[in-house]
């Protein structure tokens, strides 16, 4: 059974200009263990995706307008805020672009980690603190008994991301959503938490889905991908293929116009023009007016995501015959 | 052949930080964003300049072009020492030196029209608003790949990447010689850099610029770089022609910086197989001693720790900061 | 260049951010009411010499007390003078010493915050000036400032001026600070741009938003603070009208003609409230950050 079951969800927002939607059918699942990269440009609804899994999202201005979360074989999308107060930590947890922001300043670190934990589990004072001792040591902050007692703003950005990690491992979570963890982050801290995420994995066997618009974190991290374009899904397959053979010219895209560290390239492959937003979503093919292989017909309908090899589904209808051979 | 455009020679930037408080009481500490920099910026090249977060960056592109004075050391453009010489004498070679920023929001005064924002540089230096600056305005909108019907918008009609043409025009409209790009894609979407970087590598072209080009996007500047300077707590660490840097880099930490750089194929991942530098970037309140890697350089020696190494040339046209290569 | 071409394309319909600011604020209901309230002591208040017939000092003692009426739309006071008179001229000065306060403040206020935020060498020896100034509760500066200078009107208007300029010139100064940050300030100094054009261009336009709400905010400040001084004694001398001045002389007579004290306190709470929702909505619309802090 799967882990997680997303079908065909939609999550609209109210705006000045009526109602628009952020996200639309978009369906995906995850396995036990299994790290699902989710990819795509800014506003391409990744972030909604998951504050939508997590039921994050203020309602209103948000509502979910169609389609089911299912996590462990209940349906989330109908839970009640208390249930899905029980859910998030145990169940499902998840940690932000911004380690700033998500941690309060004016509490410790320690303090932060000891409330997580203590939502979810009666636990003495002296084993909380043992806990979050634990978890800090586990994504290595170093001398993790005397940093317990430290602020955010005492803390690296790297060192503010574990400790974003640790809290969100606290209660050893199933299913963790990472939300461009890396992003604010440099390469070389980007690096070390990259590992971290996977030796957790290995070692608890959670399942993580990471978002990102880096197609490199994806590369690294990965075990399946999906591709987001203007609020849906384009491509979905296993990592290798993503990289081996992407099918969706958007993907293909995605992937030339960044540019190589070992080979020189005279020029850049670039993708014209920009991402729709969401109240300026062209009708049909969301990437059509971008796309250097767009037909007339591709205006006229939305392609329905297929399954055009094993494992791999598309949403373009050109994919089959402009798939390399 | 190659003739330097610019030199930097021993340039330092010191701020003083936490000072002030009631009646200035508070003591202040000395930060040293920038510190005894050395290195020259060749006629028609594009310097890549590449280092993490903090490591003094931005503060050397703003020395460069004097927005910021520094605290000791030289600058000079085409032969010419820059560095004390009055604001009306600098205003001659403001017109050489440009800047386009990384932030594609927070470089357009958002109460200028496209045209106003264009036409100011040209303005400053003795323009008559009118018919002839309005051509000069549109003729650099189109070499931006914009519209004449831009110039009267205002900057939040437009998005990010079509903000950071205009801010990319804006600094081109005095046909300058000398531009420092101060992140100035890392702020967009990977396909809108790509048209960035391409439009920048033609405006090169076409235009005899010269580049610093400030990233910390290695693989960016790779592409789009001649030679490369790395930086790491107000020093530059390495500097080489890019081929040599990315394939065979000398200093320890250029050396972690590209392994740390995420694999472009699942086949390559970088976990387990390369070495990984441990710990964050020290405080650069506070740098170590010495070396100021060497609290996460792998090949840590006792000399490390009491002399700093100074930036010697290790082979033609590469130079190294790091008592390994000395020996 | 083919690949720089926009696929998106420019947005069709455009709108001068000046008009789109407007048509935002005229469909916020908060604002709409404030300028709507204000806007009726406003007119009330310029148009007091054709809508008032009787002198409002004059003085007839046969015609004292009497209550709101056909004869006398607000009924007269003490010394029989007709309340309309007054109370519609005491809006007139109302708003004559709102408008200065104002008036001072946006030059002088804008100056010195300006000049603070700026240039940093002035720095501190403005703002400890301004700390010292700041450091006194407003009214208790002000009846100290009346005092010494005499009540008067033109006193009044210097009082208050006193009292809020290092208020609005901290609010500019730190405006001044983040804009002068901004990346479009240092490519104009990177262009060559002196300090005058940087302020003129690039940082005072942008400093306005704040401003201005903080201005609808004083002017409500002021017209409150100048009725507290003339109702304390230390405002514009009797027998000039002003709301304070009424109110002062209508609470001996609470029981026997309420009407006196009562009707300058409504104009004078529609002003504030009128000006108070005016400034929310100028907050809401041009300045949505500040909404978040309060
Ligand atoms: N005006 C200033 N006052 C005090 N410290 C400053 C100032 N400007 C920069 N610094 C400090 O100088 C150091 C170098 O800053 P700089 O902005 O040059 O870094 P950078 O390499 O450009 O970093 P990034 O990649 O984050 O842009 C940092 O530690 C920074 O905090
Ligand atoms: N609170 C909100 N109100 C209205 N629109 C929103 C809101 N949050 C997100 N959106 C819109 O939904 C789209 C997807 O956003 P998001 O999921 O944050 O993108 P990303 O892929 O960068 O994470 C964007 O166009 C964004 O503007
Ligand atoms: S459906 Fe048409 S427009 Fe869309 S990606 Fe496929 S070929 Fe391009
Ligand atoms: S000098 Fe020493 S510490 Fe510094 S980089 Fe070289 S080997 Fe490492
Ligand atoms: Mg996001
Ligand atoms: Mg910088």
């Amino acid at each position: 059974m799967n882990l997680l079951e997303v079908r065909g969800l939609t999550t609209a927002f109210m705006t000045g200009r009526g109602e628009v939607n952020a996200i639309e059918e978009v369906s995906f699942s995850l396995k036990e263990g299994e790290i699902l990269g989710i990819v795509g440009e800014s506003g391409s609804g990744k972030s909604v995706t998951a504050l939508t899994v997590m039921g994050l999202l203020p309602q209103p201005p948000a509502r979910v307008a169609a389609g089911e979360v299912v996590f462990n074989g209940q349906n989330l999308t109908r839970m009640s805020d208390r249930d899905m107060q029980r859910i998030r930590g145990p169940g499902i947890s998840m940690i932000f672009q911004e380690p700033m922001t998500s941690l309060n300043p004016v509490f410790s670190i320690g303090d932060q980690i000891m409330e997580t934990i203590a939502a979810h589990e009666r636990l003495s004072q002296a084993d909380l603190r043992k806990r979050a001792i634990d978890m800090l040591d586990k994504v290595g902050i170093p001398s993790a008994s005397k940093r317990l007692d430290d602020y955010p703003h005492q803390m690296s950005g790297g060192q503010r991301q574990r400790v974003m990690i640790a809290m969100a491992l606290a209660c050893n979570p199933k299913l963790l959503i990472a939300d461009e963890p890396t992003t604010a982050l440099d390469v070389t801290i980007q690096a070390q938490i990259l590992d971290l995420l996977m030796d957790l994995r290995d070692e608890f066997g959670m399942a993580i889905m990471i978002i990102t618009h880096n197609m490199g974190v994806i590369a690294e991290t990965a075990d399946r991908v999906l591709v987001m374009y203007a609020g849906r899904v384009i491509e979905e397959a296993p990592v290798a293929q993503v990289f081996d053979r992407p099918l969706h010219p958007y993907t293909r895209g995605l992937l030339e116009c960044v540019p190589s560290l070992t080979e020189d390239k005279p020029r850049l492959v670039a993708i014209p023009g920009t991402l729709p937003e969401p109240a300026r979503r062209p009708p049909g093919c969301r990437f059509a007016p971008r796309c250097s292989h767009a037909l007339p017909a591709c205006s006229e309908a939305i392609p329905g995501l297929e399954l055009l090899e094993p494992a791999h589904t598309v949403a373009c209808f050109r994919a089959q015959e402009l798939a390399p051979a | 052949m190659t003739t330097p455009l610019v030199t930097a020679s021993g340039l330092s930037k010191h701020f003083e930080v936490g000072g002030g408080g009631f009646f200035g009481l508070r003591k202040a500490a000395t930060l040293k964003a920038v510190d005894e920099v050395s290195f020259t910026i060749n006629a028609g090249e594009t310097l890549g300049l590449v280092g993490e977060s903090g490591c003094g960056k931005s503060t050397l592109g703003r020395l460069l072009l004097r927005l910021i004075e520094p605290t000791s050391g030289t600058i000079a453009f085409d032969g010419n020492d820059i560095t004390r010489i009055g604001r009306m004498e600098m205003r001659g070679y403001r017109r050489s030196m440009q800047i386009i920023f990384q932030d594609p929001y927070g470089a357009l005064n958002p109460r200028m029209s496209v045209e106003d924002i264009i036409a100011e540089p040209l303005v400053i230096h003795g323009a008559k608003p009118g018919a002839e600056t309005r051509k000069q305005v549109t003729q650099m909108l189109e070499k931006v790949g914009l519209p004449a019907r831009a110039l009267d918008r205002f900057p939040h009609e437009f998005s990010g990447g079509q903000r950071q043409r205009i801010g990319i025009a804006r600094a081109l409209v005095l046909h300058p010689r000398l531009i420092v790009c101060d992140e100035a894609v890392s702020a967009l979407d990977v396909s809108v850099q790509a048209q960035i970087v391409n439009l920048l590598q033609d405006l090169q072209r076409e235009m005899g610029l010269t580049y610093l080009f400030i990233a910390h996007d290695l693989s960016v500047v790779r592409h789009i770089s001649d030679r490369v300077a790395v930086m790491y707590l107000g020093k530059v660490v390495e500097v080489a022609d890019k081929k040599t840097i990315y394939a065979a880099p000398l200093h320890p930490y250029t050396q972690a910086l590209i392994a740390a750089v995420p694999a472009q194929h699942p086949a390559q991942r970088s976990r387990g197989r390369r070495q990984r530098i441990a710990g964050d970037i020290p405080s650069a309140l506070n740098p170590p001693s010495g070396c100021r890697f060497h609290t996460r350089c792998p090949h840590v020696m006792p000399v490390c720790r009491e002399r700093a190494p100074e930036l010697r040339e290790a082979a033609a046209g590469h130079q190294v900061a790091c008592h390994l290569t000395d020996i | 260049m083919s690949d720089v071409a926009d696929a998106e394309g420019i947005a069709l319909k455009r709108e001068h951010p000046a008009r789109a600011t407007l048509r935002r604020l005229f469909r916020h209901r908060l604002f709409v009411t404030g300028l709507l309230l204000f806007g009726v002591i406003a007119v009330i208040a310029i148009t007091a010499p054709w809508i008032t017939t009787a002198d409002p000092q004059r003085l007839s003692m046969r015609n004292k007390f009497l209550p709101p009426g056909e004869a006398w739309v607000f009924g007269t006071d003490n010394f029989g003078r007709s309340l309309w008179s007054r109370v519609v001229w005491g809006a007139q000065l109302s708003m004559i010493i709102g408008a200065s306060v104002v008036g001072l403040n946006a030059v002088f206020g804008t100056l010195i915050g300006a000049l603070a935020g700026y240039f940093r060498r002035l720095d501190n020896a403005l703002m400890r000036v301004n700390d010292a100034l700041m450091a006194f509760p407003a009214i208790l500066l002000a009846i100290a400032v009346t005092s010494v200078l005499g009540p008067s009107t033109l006193n009044v208007i210097l009082a208050l001026s006193i009292v809020y300029i290092p208020r609005t010139a901290r609010i500019v100064r730190s405006s001044v600070i983040v804009l002068r940050e901004m990346e479009y300030v240092q490519a104009a100094v990177a262009a060559g741009a002196g300090h005058w054009r940087i302020l003129r261009h690039h940082i005072l336009p942008n400093a306005m938003a704040p401003m201005i709400v903080q201005l609808s905010f004083l002017f409500a400040y002021a017209v409150l603070s100048e009725a507290t001084l003339s109702f304390l004694g230390v405002g514009a001398v009797p027998p000039t009208p002003t709301w304070g001045n009424i109110m002062a002389e209508g609470r001996d007579f609470m029981r026997e003609a309420p009407w006196i004290i009562t009707i300058p306190g409504v104009a004078l709470m529609i002003t504030v409230m009128g000006l108070n929702l005016l400034g929310d909505g100028l907050r809401d619309v041009l300045d949505p950050r500040l909404r978040i802090q309060q």
